[in-house]
């Protein structure tokens, strides 16, 4: 988070389960030639600050028994909430990898990792208390959520998931003149809720910011 | 417990959504006293939907406190009779609200008018094609109103609402740049249509090239400042994208918040009492007449609050538990086909063809509400279904309404979920891709019901409400066949990559579809196979109206919202020009 101090502050997460995350969420989405990729955007931080609110008990879900398995069709039916996934399933994740490569997740090689991710998510891997599959398939949302989730929330940090596929952020009152202007990109420096938050950018009567654009010097 | 028992009012209205909304307003001006009971909080636009927290697509998409809190009451699901139905623990398919404005508060501004033929889906198909044309255990049905009858409510409606667009029909007259299968309308649209996006121009010229009208589609997000019948003036929309599932930070969007309650919280003669949960109406020994109904105020104590004339206007869901809850009509029982209350629920079914572009930019967080582009050529009865296999069909449209990151983050077919390759993708053609979507209709059967659920209740130990349905082969047939359309449209218009994929398989009450349900307490021309009359009438207990999409016997491809404020204002004057000078049944 730009501008405070508490980038690295953890509130339900452990920093095992930190290592674990920035590790993991490296592979979903690294970083290469396109720019930072997960672990650089903050995404542990993100989750760490989701289980900590309300979803992280979900806070806002139906929670009465009893809990039969269902079909896919029918949806999330576990007990766990997704505190408790994440508690258990990296722990569980980490001795499938001691078992198998004799070192925790965080300190396999890339591939091996990825071999491990694929595990979880199609199943290949069991783990005791959890279908693997729920892990994977909240682990990546929720990466994605942070990579593009505006940066207040913890990821995300200088805008770089926004930046890497061109998108504005918070709107400007403008777009009515640019709406008619077809196949012309609109490349401008995104600004974030946290921006205005903390005074980096300042906004109209309404609330809305203008946007700097950027040149277009940007490849196509 | 003992309930705190108020003062009798003239009319409580249950639910402040579309409906009650309106028709809270429309009854607050014939002197009567009025009370509107909403589940949900207040919503003050300029605090609730400030910018720049309203382009918050984490809060608003993901995890909104606009839309029913599940943890106190949800629905369970279940596709057949067979299997055991399990309570929708998190939010998905879609998204009912619970706020005052309802779910309109965060809707997506699709506004369209019902084809004549959705009104008249069972006579005229058999009329058409004959008997053998409709599906086995199909229960569509007509309504018991005509597209003409309701006309003048539509206008009602589409003028609070402000909605913009281009008539195709005026009084009959075909009209050029409009939607040339529109049923006739008396008047223009009260605002202009938008101008066309870049993709939306793509697909017009493509649908032209084959021989389609393309039409601007018609949307309740403000082309331009317009001031409503009620007074109210709304700005023009800026399309800034964080429009559905979001509040409008511009009160550019039409919904009950902009257009009705600001002039109907000037009545001396109506009262809102937000945080008021209905859970009952009280009925006479005979359960021939409405007395009172019983709320959960804001601290949770039980309030009767007697009424003269009651008002079920809330969400199809709501609407139908609470007859079953209270014991208003007969439980429908799909075993033995009896009874009407849930009987007819159904959707909205879909397909979707998806276009990626190597040259090509879209800018695609402009935009909001329904801006975009539309077909009409394969919408309800307007082409001929010989020999297809299937009844209704679907509206084909390209819609620009702002694309947020993590909802609409769209990689081409056979790109892996993560990962650099993922990464890549995401990079190049989240600005460099659109969809061309069917909005299809939905027929009800005889297994797609709702009714109490044997297991599982809500935190007060009310049984929740029960939902069995699945795709039917019609729905799939005919999405299959449609999404085919749409695939040579897409074609014309020259993806370097394309995926297609119609509605198919079972339906899952995980991914968002849309908040389109409809059915339960159905209006019709017989008790036998509805709950309420034409004029929205309980035929049981005459004092209590049931108005909302829980109306529709079954689904146009069109959105509700549009039909649920015409029937609104439609009930209202009923009630007025009828009722209320003779109290009791209306025939």
């Amino acid at each position: 988070m730009q501008g405070t101090s508490n980038e690295n502050a953890y509130r339900y997460l452990t920093q095992p389960e930190v290592r674990f995350l920035d590790a993991a969420v490296a592979r979903l989405i690294p970083a290469d030639e396109l720019g930072p990729g997960a672990k650089e955007a903050g995404v542990a931080c993100f989750i760490d600050q989701q289980l900590a609110s309300a979803w992280g008990t979900h806070g806002r879900n139906y929670r009465m028994g009893p809990w039969p398995e269902g079909t896919l069709q029918q949806g999330f039916q576990s007990r766990f909430t997704p505190q408790e996934i994440y508690r258990a399933a990296i722990r569980e994740t980490n001795v499938h990898c001691i078992k198998q490569h004799q070192k925790p997740f965080e300190f396999l090689t890339p591939q091996q990792q990825d071999e491990v991710l694929h595990g979880l998510e199609d199943g290949g891997i069991e783990l005791e208390s959890l279908p693997a599959k729920l892990f994977f398939s909240l682990l990546h949302r929720n990466t994605m959520e942070g990579f593009f989730a505006d940066p207040m929330y913890g990821g995300n940090r200088d805008k770089v998931g926004w930046r890497l596929i061109g998108f504005p952020g918070v709107a400007a009152a403008s777009y009515n003149d640019h709406i008619e202007e077809h196949n012309v990109p609109y490349r401008v420096e995104p600004v974030s809720i946290l921006d205005i938050q903390e005074g980096r950018v300042k906004v109209d009567s309404q609330g809305y910011p203008k946007h700097a654009m950027l040149g277009q010097t940007k490849p196509e | 417990m003992t309930a705190a028992k108020l003062n009798p009012v003239d009319v409580v209205v249950v639910g402040t959504g579309v409906a009650g909304s309106i028709l809270c307003k429309e009854l607050a001006g014939t002197g009567l006293k009025v009370v509107g009971l909403e589940r949900g909080r207040m919503i003050d636009p300029q605090h609730d939907f400030a910018m720049p927290y309203a382009h918050d697509e984490l809060k608003f998409d993901r995890h909104s406190d606009i839309f029913q809190n599940l943890s106190r009451e949800t629905i369970t699901f279940r596709n057949s009779l067979n299997e055991m139905a399990l309570p929708m623990r998190e939010m998905g398919s879609f998204k009912p609200g619970e706020c005052v404005g309802g779910t309109a508060a965060h809707w997506g501004t699709h506004t369209r008018r019902f084809l004549p033929w959705d009104f008249e889906t069972r006579s005229r198909t058999i009329e058409r094609y004959g008997k053998s044309q409709i599906p086995e255990d199909c229960t569509s049905q007509d309504w018991g109103i005509t597209y003409d009858e309701l006309e003048p409510y539509y206008d009602q409606f589409e003028h609070l609402y402000g909605v913009g667009g281009k008539a195709g029909n005026l009084n009959g007259e075909i009209q050029p740049g409009g939607n040339p299968f529109e049923g006739p309308r008396s008047r223009e649209y009260p605002n202009p249509p938008a101008p066309m996006t870049y993709a939306g121009s793509l697909f017009a010229k493509a649908a032209e090239s084959l021989g389609y009208k393309p039409h601007v589609s018609p949307t309740a997000a403000m082309t331009q400042a317009y001031l409503n019948p009620y007074k109210l003036m709304l700005g023009q929309c800026v399309r800034g994208g964080f429009c559905s599932s979001h509040g409008c930070a511009m009160g550019a969007k039409a919904s009950p918040l902009t257009t009705v309650l600001p002039a109907l919280l000037k009545h001396k003669d109506f009262e809102l009492r937000p945080l008021s949960n209905v859970i009952r109406v009280n009925l006479d020994s005979a359960k021939k007449r409405a007395v009172s109904v019983t709320y959960l105020d804001a601290r949770g104590r039980e309030v009767e609050q007697p009424a003269d004339l009651i008002i079920l206007a809330s969400y199809t869901f709501n609407n139908t538990r609470l007859l079953l809850l209270s014991g208003i009509g007969k439980p429908y029982d799909p075993v033995a086909n009896r009874g009407v209350v849930g009987r007819n629920y159904s959707y909205q079914s879909s397909g979707k063809v998806a276009l990626f572009f190597e040259d090509k930019v879209f800018n695609p967080f402009m935009g909001g509400g329904a801006r975009g582009t539309s077909i009409d050529e394969f919408n309800g009865d307007n082409f001929d279904h010989s020999g297809l296999g299937f009844i209704g069909g679907a509206y084909v449209a390209v819609s620009s309404s702002g694309a947020m990151p993590i909802r609409n983050t769209a990689v081409p077919p056979g790109t892996p979920r993560w990962g650099s390759d993922w990464k890549k993708a995401a990079a190049h053609y989240y600005s460099r891709n659109f969809t061309i979507a069917l909005h299809g209709g939905s027929q009800s059967f005889r297994t797609h019901y709702l009714d109490l659920d044997p297991t599982y209740r809500d935190t007060n130990g009310l049984p929740l409400l029960r939902m069995t349905f699945d795709w039917s082969e019609n729905e799939k047939r005919m999405s299959a066949w449609i999404t085919n359309k749409a695939a040579e449209i897409a074609k014309a218009i020259g993806p370097s990559k394309m995926s297609v994929d119609p509605t198919a398989g079972h339906y899952s009450i995980v991914p968002y579809q849309s908040t389109h349900n409809i059915g339960g307490a159905v209006m019709g021309a017989d008790p036998v196979t509805s709950v309420v009359n034409k004029y929205l009438q309980s035929w049981d207990v005459p004092n209590v109206f049931v108005v909302g999409g829980s109306a529709f016997p079954q689904n146009s491809a069109n959105p509700p919202t549009g039909t649920i404020g015409a029937l609104a204002c439609w009930a209202a004057d009923s009630i007025k020009d009828l009722y209320l000078k003779r109290p009791g049944a209306l025939l």
